[in-house]
C-alpha cells in the first residue's frame, strides 16, 4: 500500500515559519526510495532542530549503509521548533521524514540516535506528533519499533517505558543485523505480531529490549536487581564494535543541505576509540578499543567526499585526532594535495602537545592563524592528576609558547567545574594558568595583542566511567566558583584584559545529571516536563530548570527518591546501577579501581603504547587495539 | 599578509540568469549563495578568488527575491580565472545544483575595455529597474480580485506600514506599479478555485515588495486570501516606456558579437563536455 506524502498539506504551511527550507529536503544526495519495493523501512530521528540534526555522522552513514541494500529504504526525520509544532497540530500534520515527507508511523523502525539526554524531551514530541502512544506498553502491531541509539544509549533506562528497543555501540552492522531480522519476520507473515519481533531482537543478544527485564527497588529506593522477565533473553546485553573501519568508509555521499547548519563540512572519522582514560569522558570508555582508519581510506574518502559535496573544509573527526599513528603524514599529504584550492582541513579535539602546533601549521598554510584549542581540563596539577589528564602546567607553556611563536594570535583553553574532589582553589588555579599563559606569550613574541580565552563547563558524572560512583557537585557550588574566578580575572590589572571567560550556569548540568544517571523512575519526570511544555532542553532559550524540579517533586512525590538522590549522591561499591546489566565491556572491578585511584590522584598511562591494565574491554567484546602505522603516503591527485 | 602567490586574476565574467522554482523558493539568499559556491565547484568550475586571509569565491548578486517567493528571473555574476563556453557553464553548473535551482542563461560580459561603463557590475544593477510579478490567490474569487485591481489602480496613492530594516516605515505603495492586471486565463486553469495577479513594479526605495501591495489590497477593498500568496517573480529588467514591458537585461551584454549561452548551445548542441576541452569563447563562435 503506498504511504502518500503529506507534503501538498504542509507545503502552503510553511511560509507560516521561521527557516521553512528545514522542513523542505532534497538535499544534495538525499535519496528517496520506493515505499512498496521496500521490504523493511527505517526512518531515521536526530531529536535536535534540523541545524543541528543534519550533519550529525551517525544518522548519515545509517541512512547511507541501508539504503544501499536492496529492499531496504530509510528516510531522516529532525525534532521540529515549537512554531511548526503548533501548525502541525493545528492541521493535523503528522511527524515527517523530510525525504519523502511520509509519516513516520507508516515505517516499521524508528530509529534515533541520542548524542545527548537532552534530547528526551524531544523524542516525545516526535512520538505525539507521529500518533505513536508514548508508552512502548500501549503500541500495537501497527507501530514502528522505536529505537534507541548512540551514547546516551548506553543508560536508556530513563527513556525505557518509551522505548521498544535500543543498541549500544557501534551502528553499522547491527543496524543491518535487525533489519534482517525484521526482513525474516516479516517475510513469515509477522508471526506473533510485535511481542515476537522484540524477543526475537532481544534473543539475539544485541539488542535491548526493556519491556524484558524486571526491575526491583529496596526500600530504601536503591535498585534490587535487573533481571531478564522472559526465557531466552540474555542477562546483560552487550555493545557493539565495528573492527574494521576501513571497511566501512561512509559517508560516502555526505548530505549537503540548502539550509544552514552547524557544521559546514565533510568530516571523516580517523579512528573510533580512545584509551587516553580520562576519567570524566564517557565517551572515551564507551569506544575503547581503539580503531584507526588507514591513512590511505582517509585520502580516499576525503576525496570522495569533497567531489561529491562541493565543501571547502574537511574535518579530521575523533576523540582524540593528533593521536592518529599516522596523523603528520596525513596532515601533510592532505595540505599537500589541496594546496591553492581554497581548501581548509581541521583538526578538532586536540591534545596539550607541541606536536599539535605543526599540525596546526601544516593546515593553515599561508592562511590565517587565528585560534588553537587546548584541553587541559583541570586548573590545578591536582585536579587534573584525579581526572587522569596527563598534562602538567609546563607542557601547557611549552605548547602555547610554541604556537604563539608560529604566529598564533589566540589560545582556547577548556576548563570543567565541579569535578569529584574539587575544592575552591582548584578552580581559581585557572586564573594563574591563564595569566601563566598570557605572561609566556607576551615574552616569546614581545607583542601586547596576545589572547587567551577560558571556557567552562560543568561536570556531570556519567554512566560506565570511574566517576559513575561520585557525588555530582550541587550547581550552587559550581555558580559560586565560577563568580569567583570570574573575580580573579576581572580585577587584574596586567592580564585581565587579555583573557575572555566563557561559561554556563550549573543549573542545566542538574538535568543532565538526572538523565544521565537516572533509572526507570525518572521517565515519570521526563514526561511530566515534557506535558508541562518542555522542549528542546538542549537550548538555554527553551530550557527551563524550574520547570525540571517542580516537575521532578511532583512526579517523584510517591517515591524514597528526589532529584539530590539520583545527582548530588555519591554510590557505594555495591549499589546495584541502573546500567549494570548493559556491557560496553569494561570491568567493573577496574572501574571501581580507577575510581580510587582518582581519588588518590594517581595515573593510568594510554594502553596503546604501555602494557595492558586491564579495563576488560578487548577479552570481554573479542577485540583488540588496532593502530598503524602502514608507511603508506598519499600520492598527489593527478590534475583532472 | 597571507603567504603565497597572489590569486589568480580573473580574466573572464560571466552573467547568469537562474531561477528557483517550486518548493525550493523557500531558500534564503544565504542559502543559495551556498549552494552555487558548492555547486561551482563540483563543477570544476575555475572560479576566481578574493585575495587576503579568508579568500572568498568571485560571485555577486544582483538583489534577491525573498525567502519564499519563486522567481524565473535572478542574476548573478562570476569571476573566473580561465576562459569558458558559457554554454558549457550552464549546463554544469545546472547539473551540479539542486533541481529547483536552476540556470536559465550564461552571458559573458564583453572584455573590460577601460572606461566601458556597461561592463561595470553596477551598471549591471541599474538594468535592473522593474519587477514582473505573478501572484496567486488560492481561495480568492477572480470577480473579487478585478474589483480589489480595480480600486487599487484608480486610487491615488495608498500608505502602507511595514517593519524594515529601518524600523517601522509608512511608505506609498500605488506609484511604483506601474501595470497590474488580473490573469483570468491562468486562474481557470489552474488546479484549484484561485485568482491570479500579473504586475510590473518599478524598483524603488523603500522596495515595494508583493506583499505591500497585498496589503495595499486589503486596505482599499479588503482583500484578504485566505491562505499565502503564492509569489513568482518573471522578468526583471528595463522598463520600455512605451510597451510597459520589461525587456531582458542581459541583452547589451549580447551585442558584443559573443554567443549567448543559448545560442552557443544551439549552435553545439546538447553534446556532453569532452575531457580536457578547453575551447575558448572564441573559437566556439568561430
Amino acid at each position: 500500500m503506498p504511504v502518500e506524502s503529506i507534503f501538498p498539506r504542509l507545503e502552503p504551511l510553511l511560509p507560516r515559519v521561521q527557516k521553512p527550507i528545514q522542513y523542505v529536503g532534497g538535499e544534495l544526495n538525499s535519496q528517496i526510495k520506493d515505499w512498496d519495493e521496500a521490504d523493511v523501512r527505517w526512518a531515521l530521528m536526530y531529536p535536535d532542530a534540523y541545524e543541528v540534526g543534519l550533519p550529525n555522522q551517525g544518522v548519515q552513514i545509517l541512512y547511507e549503509i541501508l539504503n544501499e541494500r536492496d529492499g531496504v529504504l530509510a528516510e531522516r526525520t529532525y525534532s521540529v521548533w515549537p512554531d511548526m509544532e503548533a501548525v502541525m497540530r493545528e492541521h493535523g500534520i503528522p511527524q515527517f521524514t523530510v525525504d519523502a515527507h511520509r509519516p513516520v508511523a507508516a515505517f516499521d523502525v524508528l530509529g534515533v540516535s541520542f548524542s545527548t539526554e537532552l534530547g528526551y524531551t524531544n523524542l516525545l514530541t516526535a512520538l505525539d506528533l507521529a500518533g505513536i502512544p508514548l508508552e512502548a506498553a500501549d503500541r500495537t502491531d501497527e507501530h514502528p519499533i522505536v529505537l534507541a541509539g548512540g551514547h546516551a544509549a548506553f543508560n536508556p533506562e530513563p527513556i525505557a517505558d518509551f522505548l521498544d528497543a535500543a543498541v549500544l555501540g557501534d551502528g553499522e552492522e547491527i543496524a543491518l543485523a535487525i533489519t534482517e531480522v525484521i526482513r525474516e519476520w516479516k517475510a513469515e507473515g509477522s508471526p506473533g505480531g510485535r511481542d515476537e519481533l522484540l524477543l526475537r531482537l532481544a534473543a539475539s543478544g544485541g539488542v535491548y529490549v526493556p519491556r524484558f527485564y524486571d526491575v526491583s527497588y529496596l526500600p530504601d529506593g536503591r535498585i534490587q536487581r535487573v533481571a531478564p522477565a522472559r526465557q531466552g533473553v540474555p542477562w546483560r546485553v552487550e555493545k557493539h564494535t565495528v573492527m574494521d573501519l576501513d571497511q566501512w568508509p561512509y559517508p560516502k555521499k555526505p548530505l549537503v543541505p540548502l539550509a544552514e547548519t552547524v557544521h559546514e563540512r565533510f568530516s571523516v572519522e580517523i579512528f573510533r576509540g580512545c584509551t587516553r582514560g580520562c576519567r570524566f569522558c564517557q565517551a572515551g570508555m564507551i569506544t575503547r578499543p581503539v580503531r584507526e582508519r588507514s591513512i590511505t581510506t582517509i585520502g580516499a574518502m576525503v576525496e570522495q567526499g569533497l567531489n561529491e559535496s562541493g565543501f571547502q573544509e574537511v574535518g579530521l573527526l575523533s576523540l582524540s585526532s593528533a593521536d592518529h599513528s599516522e596523523i603528520g603524514e596525513v596532515a601533510k599529504d592532505l595540505a599537500d594535495r589541496y594546496e591553492g584550492t581554497n581548501t581548509s582541513l581541521s583538526l578538532p579535539s586536540t591534545r596539550v602537545d607541541a606536536f599539535n602546533i605543526t599540525l596546526a601549521n601544516e593546515f593553515s598554510r599561508g592562511g590565517r592563524r587565528s585560534g588553537l584549542t587546548f584541553a587541559p581540563e583541570g586548573g590545578s596539577e591536582r585536579m587534573r592528576k584525579v581526572i587522569n589528564k596527563m598534562v602538567t602546567e609546563d607542557d601547557l607553556i611549552r605548547t602555547v609558547t610554541t604556537a604563539y611563536e608560529n604566529g598564533w594570535r589566540q589560545v582556547k583553553l577548556y576548563f570543567m567545574c565541579g569535578l569529584p574532589t574539587e575544592e575552591d582553589e582548584d578552580v581559581l588555579a585557572i586564573a594563574d594558568m591563564a595569566k601563566r599563559v598570557i605572561r609566556a606569550g607576551r615574552e616569546a613574541t614581545g607583542r601586547k595583542d596576545i589572547r587567551c580565552t577560558v571556557s567552562i563547563g560543568g561536570f556531570v558524572p556519567k554512566p560506565h566511567t570511574p566517576f559513575q560512583w561520585a557525588a555530582q557537585c550541587d550547581h550552587e557550588t559550581v555558580d559560586r566558583r565560577l563568580r569567583a574566578l570570574k573575580d580573579a580575572l576581572r580585577g587584574d590589572k596586567e592580564y585581565g584584559r587579555a583573557i575572555g571567560l566563557r561559561y554556563h550556569d550549573g543549573q542545566p548540568s542538574i538535568v543532565e545529571g538526572l538523565l544521565s544517571r537516572g533509572d526507570r523512575r525518572v521517565g515519570k519526570v521526563i514526561r511530566a516536563v515534557w506535558e508541562d511544555g518542555g522542549r528542546f532542553d538542549g537550548w538555554s532559550e527553551h530550557f527551563s530548570y524550574e520547570r525540571w524540579t517542580s516537575c521532578a517533586e511532583k512526579a517523584l512525590a510517591d517515591e524514597p527518591v528526589d532529584l539530590d538522590w539520583y545527582t548530588v549522591r555519591e554510590r557505594d561499591e555495591v549499589e546495584v546501577l541502573p546500567w549494570d546489566h548493559l556491557d560496553a565491556g569494561l570491568d567493573r572491578e577496574w572501574l571501581w579501581q580507577d575510581w580510587q585511584d582518582a581519588v588518590d590522584g594517581t595515573e593510568v598511562e594510554d594502553c596503546r603504547w604501555t602494557p595492558c591494565y586491564d579495563c576488560g574491554v578487548c577479552p570481554t567484546m573479542g577485540t583488540e587495539i588496532q593502530i598503524g602505522p602502514t608507511g603508506k603516503r598519499l600520492l598527489p591527485l593527478s590534475v583532472v | 599578509m597571507p603567504e603565497g602567490p597572489a590569486p589568480a586574476p580573473v580574466t573572464q565574467r560571466l552573467r547568469v540568469r537562474y531561477a528557483k522554482r517550486g518548493r525550493l523558493r523557500f531558500t534564503s539568499h544565504r542559502d543559495i549563495s551556498r549552494a552555487v559556491e558548492r555547486a561551482v565547484r563540483r563543477a570544476g568550475i575555475p572560479v576566481a578568488f578574493s585575495a587576503g586571509f579568508t579568500p572568498h569565491p568571485k560571485i555577486s548578486y544582483a538583489g534577491a527575491a525573498a525567502t519564499g517567493v519563486a522567481s524565473e528571473a535572478e542574476y548573478l555574476e562570476i569571476g573566473l580565472t580561465e576562459t569558458r563556453d558559457p554554454a558549457r557553464v550552464r549546463a554544469d553548473l545546472d547539473a551540479a545544483l539542486p533541481a529547483g535551482l536552476d540556470i536559465v542563461d550564461v552571458v559573458p560580459v564583453r572584455a573590460g575595455r577601460a572606461g566601458d561603463a556597461q561592463a561595470r557590475p553596477s551598471a549591471f544593477a541599474d538594468r535592473l529597474q522593474a519587477s514582473e510579478w505573478r501572484i496567486r490567490l488560492d481561495g480568492v474569487s477572480q470577480d473579487a480580485a478585478a474589483a480589489a485591481v480595480a480600486a487599487f489602480m484608480a486610487a491615488g496613492d495608498i500608505e502602507v506600514e511595514r517593519l524594515t530594516k529601518k524600523g517601522r516605515r509608512r511608505f506609498d505603495v500605488r506609484a511604483a506599479v506601474s501595470a497590474c492586471e488580473l490573469d483570468r486565463r491562468a486562474a481557470e486553469a489552474a488546479d484549484a478555485p484561485c485568482a491570479i495577479l500579473r504586475m510590473v513594479v518599478r524598483h524603488s526605495t523603500p522596495a515595494v515588495r508583493p506583499d505591500d501591495i497585498l496589503t495595499g489590497l486589503r486596505q482599499v477593498a479588503d482583500l484578504a486570501p485566505p491562505s499565502p500568496p503564492l509569489v513568482t517573480r518573471l522578468a526583471q529588467g528595463p522598463l520600455d516606456a512605451a510597451t510597459g514591458g520589461l525587456a531582458d537585461p542581459l541583452d547589451p551584454d549580447r551585442e558584443t558579437g559573443l554567443p549567448s549561452g543559448d545560442e552557443a548551445e544551439a549552435a553545439r548542441g546538447p553534446a556532453r563536455p569532452q575531457p580536457g576541452d578547453t575551447a575558448s569563447v572564441d573559437a566556439v563562435s568561430a
